[in-house]
């Protein structure tokens, strides 16, 4: 059913509410807090990325002025806590007992009277290491003599790799390769997704109240997810749920690296039960880039079965997954690797075959992260690439091939080749609107004169669908927990609302969007509605806000929390005005008898006949709860055109133009989804052209801080371009699907495709990300086009 | 390690304090005086969420020492907003939809204060040259150019009294 | 992130500063901007005992024009480099490494001295001074000396001829001639980062429009900041043409010694050495010409 567009709801570019305090520097972050008798913890950390630990002396650190304690792996192995339980169902160490496994892993937690004493007493610590081989490359650490990384869990897993997982059908795919190879094509491409980390603003941190008189821990944690935290405290700790809180202040980007927990979150919860005092630990860039979850690092290759008109057939992928020291990437447990099989696309393929084997390596631990809809980045860059590749063999136009193999608008919903059944899209339209907004014919004519000169340009295009909204309780839950999600809505007697979600902001503006979702449900301003999130004592039960599943989940629940508290003003309304429920037509905001538009009762005054004039046969007060299981996921969608041009005597890359063209179904607030968008690009561009993570042979980190992790400026970011497309989701209650993530999932390709499209006539089929002018001057260079 | 005493003008308030010589500048802000609108993201001198005004100059708050602001006028993010009233920077961030998770914020308003101090009418370049030295992950920057653009024209209209960053506020 | 110890004293005259540099000695840094020493601080990679903050002494940052010479005061901020319209009318080589330098906000506080003073061959101005032929005082007990840019570099990185007593106190760069121009070009990964490779050039011509005076520097491509002698010298007596320029652009590159790491391989270095040479050059040569 549409929504209509109200005066306030669903449309409107309305000015975010929680502005007010970030303009004036009175947000609540976690580092802003401070209690009294506070403490302050801080980690000593591995120089090696592997060895044995042969002693941890502390007796330096305690003298050191202000160090009330040093807590190693000995002391947490002593309460069970030396490992935890990972989201994958790995465990992972919190502080180290016998080995260490990568370069600044957790070794010991100091705790100190300040920041700075906590400091000095981390760099007293003295470990005595014994080096081990280290294994950086996860082809290596899959070969028979390569040292086993995890002897902790080697009588489940005795070699590196963790785990090998497929899907799809493989005889059938393989017959429809042996068929294209006889006569059609097949294509084959190799693609590495660069490991990266989501790096937001503010880093990771926590502060940790202990109340020995009344047992309850409290916890203020930048964590994305706060119930499922809490859940996993209590399981993990052996602490009673009930007292437990955890409250996530306001958090300055997620991301998905606060999604984890970290050793340093546990540390500091051990020092503050033992210590009874709160115990505060922030980590700095360089903690947060080195040993905070990462993402990416998939090495794929994948082939193309296709008819030699370029109709695809069948797709084959396999994947190396390199998940660093522990499996701890945070997916749906029935999805080793994420949603990677969303890795059809927008084609209609007809079968499908997906391997991945993930291994261990001497490196942080992670994989899902970034802004990444649990591997749709990687999945949606190795198809826009190799149907790059495929169009480039054929010596078709990408676009071409593109329209040519859509899925077409009437077959959706759509069931993939590898079983996801997309609810809605209307590709061909996306991308029509992105050629026409670009000057693709245009822009075409262009390189070819550029060509004959000599001069390098390049078009690239994304068409991505992307898979969000995680999930159907039935297949989706993290740690067991079921994916729904909730809203809570209390109506007050003089008409204000104060509504509480299950889902967890880190900028997406959720304070001001599910107002305006409440406001058009109850034909109330936004600003009478006012959204909390974030303290689990208060809060309704939620999974978190990453995968761009909150306007998805949370935002159906809120919408369907709204039309209870409807439905039951309505009871009211008949009541008072003295007819049947049968005889009231609805108008935003009101309630009136039908053929006398003149007897109605506002919401407002429904809201204060709950409390003073309730039907007898009611409950009093006018509130409702809705836990909201999906019946599927969500499927936004997009075509993104980038224009290159490149600088012949360094290999510069510079970005011309990039439109994005994005359908996320009903906008909620354009002003909010076109902000996502900005900054989703931004980080879209990020790695296609910047940053990356990488080890030496001793597995020392290389990008381990903004010296050298690369975060894009004003100077490198383009003047970003946005245009939309609206295909409602038919199963959603306002049509909504998400957008937070769409543009980290389309762009690095649509980079990417432009530079390989810019030097494609000298034979160029791929070039790995990120795109240095380097990597790109090399092959100016061995192509004699290397110039001044 | 010495210790010293130091008197800094702060949005026009005077504070005393004895500090340690290693002490960062950002850290006694926020932690000593509870000035926390000035963040910390990173320790290389990249971020530029320590953004504040010393004796009008933006300054990376991280990379002073709090005894090198002995003396001096400093101006932070608290100090924008005078007499309940918001200054055009904050108005323009609110009104284009230059702020997501806010934590970048007070950094880039106080080297977008000072910014327009220098130049009161930037082109879109001179803005982007201008915020160079502050990294967002939220916005991808578009809207924190509409944001100064707007603070600009904002401020050249004759009824408004600029909130200038050499002072510290009255 | 967190500094270890160190005593703090301020210094109010250059006198002063030079007798705690003679009393501490190598245990002493001096403070001027603190861009480049308080990250070093922060991440323990530096430990000095004493810190010596010269940023209240009085009248030494200053930019003014004599009739042969710029005279740049130690603490003439590199934010002052890049506005100052003296600069952009008179010395625009100055102005494209000043803003080339780091971010506009650390360039609010980092020193012209200060970048030379540190003697990192990833800063920027000591490429330019070597092209220019740019002079440093230095002020010690004993009094003053200036030393050519072409000594002040010492063999390996950080060092400079400047002895543990003596603090720079003013650069010098001679006032252009007529028909002279340069100009010094950056190759970054991304804005407020080091130079992948600089390049500075400087000529000078005569009334035949030969090349009477020649100066290449380049940034980041050695332990030390390098001068392009051979590259300089090959232009000298010579009209400047395009196969000049790429002579001597190939000398450069030869005289460079760049290493492969995170901001590319040693022969890609190598390569762009050659080319910002070449663009260093071609507007070397437009701006002595008066066309830029």
């Amino acid at each position: 059913m549409a929504a209509e567009v109200q005066h306030h709801g669903l449309g409107e570019a309305y000015k975010r509410k929680e502005d007010a305090r970030f303009i004036r520097g009175q947000g609540h972050y976690v580092d802003d807090l401070n209690l009294p008798g506070m403490l302050y913890g801080d980690i000593v950390r591995s120089p090696y990325a592997h060895a044995l630990i042969k002693n941890v002396d502390i007796s330096e650190a305690l003298k050191v002025p202000g160090v009330l304690a040093v807590i190693t792996g000995k002391d947490l192995d002593a309460a069970g806590l030396a490992w935890m339980p990972t989201l994958s169902a790995d465990t992972e160490a919190v502080l180290a007992l016998d080995r260490v496994h990568y370069v600044m892993q957790e070794v010991a937690f100091v705790v100190a009277t300040s920041r700075y004493a906590a400091a000095d007493g981390a760099a007293a610590v003295d470990v005595d290491y014994e080096p081990l081989p280290v294994v950086v490359d996860p082809h290596k650490a899959l070969l028979p003599d390569a040292p086993l990384l995890r002897p902790d869990k080697k009588d489940r897993q005795p070699t590196n790799q963790i785990y090998h997982w497929e899907t799809g059908d493989k005889a059938d795919t393989e017959a429809m390769f042996a068929e294209a190879e006889a006569n059609g094509i097949v294509v084959k491409q190799d693609v590495y997704v660069p490991r990266i980390h989501p790096a937001p603003i503010e880093t990771c941190g926590c502060v940790a109240q202990f109340d020995k008189a009344t047992g309850k821990l409290t916890v203020w944690m930048t964590s994305q997810a706060p119930h499922a935290h809490r859940t996993l405290f209590a399981i993990v700790a052996g602490l009673p749920e009930h007292r437990i809180r955890i409250i996530s202040p306001d958090i300055g980007g997620g991301f998905g690296n606060k999604v984890p927990i970290y050793p340093g979150y546990v540390c500091a919860v051990v020092a503050t039960i033992t210590t009874g005092k709160p115990v505060k630990w922030i980590e700095d860039r360089t903690e947060n880039l080195s040993s905070t979850g990462f993402g990416r690092d998939y090495h794929i290759h994948a082939e193309i079965a296709a008819d030699k008109d370029g109709t695809v057939r069948a797709l084959k992928v396999h994947t190396l997954a390199d998940h660093g020291a522990f499996d701890a990437a945070a997916q749906p447990t029935k999805f080793p690797a994420g949603l990677f099989h969303i890795c059809t696309g927008s084609y209609d393929f007809q079968k499908a075959f997906v391997e991945v084997d993930a291994v261990h390596t001497n490196k942080a631990p992670g994989g899902i992260a970034y802004r990444c809809s649990f591997r749709v980045t990687e999945a949606s860059y190795l198809i826009e690439r190799i149907m790059d590749t495929l169009a480039h063999d054929l010596g078709k136009d990408p676009a071409e091939l593109r329209m040519q193999n859509f899925i077409k608008p009437e077959a959706f919903p759509y069931r993939s080749a590898l079983n996801w059944t997309y609810d809605s899209g209307n590709y061909e339209a996306a991308l029509k609107v992105a050629m026409k907004g670009i000057g693709y014919d245009e822009l075409r004519r262009e390189q070819i004169e550029k060509r004959a000169r000599g001069e390098l340009m390049g078009i690239g295009i994304s068409s991505f669908t992307e898979i969000v909204g995680a999930g159907p309780g039935k297949h989706f839950d993290i740690a067991g927990i079921q994916m729904f999600d909730s809203c809570e809505i209390r109506v007050h007697p003089t008409g204000k609302a104060l509504a509480r979600i299950g889902v967890q902001t880190q900028g997406q503006g959720h304070e001001t969007t599910f107002a305006q979702i409440i406001a058009a449900e109850l034909g109330m301003s936004p600003d009478d509605i006012d959204v909390e999130h974030g303290d689990t004592d208060t809060a309704p039960y939620g999974l978190g806000t990453y995968a761009s599943r909150s306007t998805p989940v949370a935002g159906a629940a809120t919408a369907l929390a709204a039309r209870k508290v409807r439905d039951k003003a309505k009871k009211i309304a008949a009541y008072l005005l003295e007819v049947g429920e049968e005889d009231l037509e609805w108008e935003p905001g009101r309630f009136y008898v039908k053929g006398s538009p003149a007897k109605g009762k506002t919401i407002q005054e429904l809201a204060f006949a709950a409390y003073t004039n309730c039907p007898p046969y009611l409950e009093p007060g006018l509130e409702a709860v809705n836990y909201y299981d999906p019946p599927n996921l969500t499927y936004p969608f997009g075509s993104y055109i980038c224009v290159v041009d490149i600088d012949r005597g360094t290999g510069a890359v510079h970005i011309r133009r990039f439109l994005a063209v994005d359908d996320c179904g009903t906008i909620i607030n354009p002003m909010v989804v076109e902000g996502q968008i900005h900054g989703g690009l931004t980080q879209g561009l990020a790695p296609a052209m910047f940053e990356e993570i990488t080890y030496d042979e001793e597995g020392n980190i290389h990008g381990g801080n903004f010296q050298d992790y690369l975060i894009p400026t004003s100077m490198e970011t383009p003047h970003w371009e946005t245009d939309r497309t609206v295909t409602p989701s038919p199963h959603h209650p306002i049509g909504a699907k998400g957008v937070g993530e769409s543009p980290t999932v389309g762009a690095p390709q649509a980079i990417v495709n432009a530079v390989v499209d810019a030097l494609a006539h000298l034979g160029v089929r791929h070039i790995d990300m990120p795109i240095t002018p380097w990597k790109v001057w090399n092959i100016l260079k061995e192509k004699g086009l290397a110039a001044d | 390690m010495s210790k010293h005493h130091i008197s800094v003008t702060i949005n026009g308030t005077v504070y005393e304090s004895d500090v340690d010589s290693r002490t960062l500048l950002v850290h006694w802000i926020r932690d000593d005086l509870r000035l926390t609108g000035t963040h910390i993201g990173c320790d290389t001198t990249s971020c530029g969420a320590c953004t504040i005004i010393v004796d009008g100059k933006a300054t990376k708050s991280c990379t002073m020492f709090a005894v090198q602001a002995d003396g001096r006028q400093i101006m932070t993010v608290e100090g924008l907003e005078q007499n309940d009233k918001l200054h055009p920077l904050q108005e323009g961030f609110h009104e284009e939809h230059a702020l997501q998770c806010g934590f970048c914020t007070p950094g880039m308003m106080m080297t977008s204060l000072a910014l327009l101090q220098s130049n009161p009418n930037p082109t879109e370049e001179e803005i982007r040259v201008g915020i160079s030295g502050n990294l967002c992950r939220c916005t991808g920057y578009v809207n924190i150019v509409k944001a100064v653009q707007f603070a600009a024209n904002k401020l050249q209209t004759p009824a408004e009294v600029p909130v200038t960053a050499g002072q510290g506020g009255e | 992130m967190i500094p270890g110890s160190f005593d703090y004293v301020t210094a109010n005259s250059v006198a002063e500063a030079v007798a705690l540099l003679e009393q501490h000695g190598d245990e002493a840094k001096i403070l001027a901007g603190g861009q480049s020493l308080i990250s070093l601080l922060r991440f323990r990679l530096a430990g000095p005992s004493v810190l010596i903050d010269i940023n209240r002494i009085p009248d030494l940052d200053y930019l003014y024009e004599s009739s042969s010479m710029l005279h740049i005061g130690a603490l003439t901020r590199e934010a002052e480099l890049d506005s100052a319209a003296l600069i952009k009318a008179r010395y625009p080589i100055l102005h494209d490494t000043a803003r080339m330098v780091a971010d506009p906000v650390v360039r609010n506080w980092a020193t012209v001295g200060g970048n030379i003073a540190h003697a990192d061959p990833a800063n920027d101005h000591p490429a330019t001074m070597l092209a220019v032929g740019a002079q440093v005082v230095a002020r010690g007990p004993g009094g003053e000396r200036v030393i050519p840019i072409d000594e002040f570099f010492a063999d390996s990185s950080f060092e400079t001829t400047l002895r543990p007593n003596e603090m720079l106190v003013e650069i010098r760069v001679p006032a252009p001639e007529m028909h002279s121009g340069g100009a010094y070009f950056k190759l970054e990964r991304k804005v407020g980062d080091y130079a992948i490779v600089g390049a500075a050039a400087y000529i000078g011509l005569d009334a035949d429009d030969r090349v009477n005076y020649a100066g290449i520097g380049l940034t980041n491509v050695g332990s030390t900041p390098i001068k392009a002698r051979d590259a300089a010298q090959s232009l000298i007596g010579n009209v400047l043409d395009d196969a000049g320029i790429h002579h001597a652009a190939a000398l450069a590159a030869a005289a460079s010694h760049p290493t492969s790491d995170t901001r590319g391989p040693a022969e890609y270095k190598r390569a762009m050495v050659r080319t910002l040479t070449v663009r260093a050059l071609r507007k070397a040569l437009a701006r002595a010409h008066g066309e830029v």
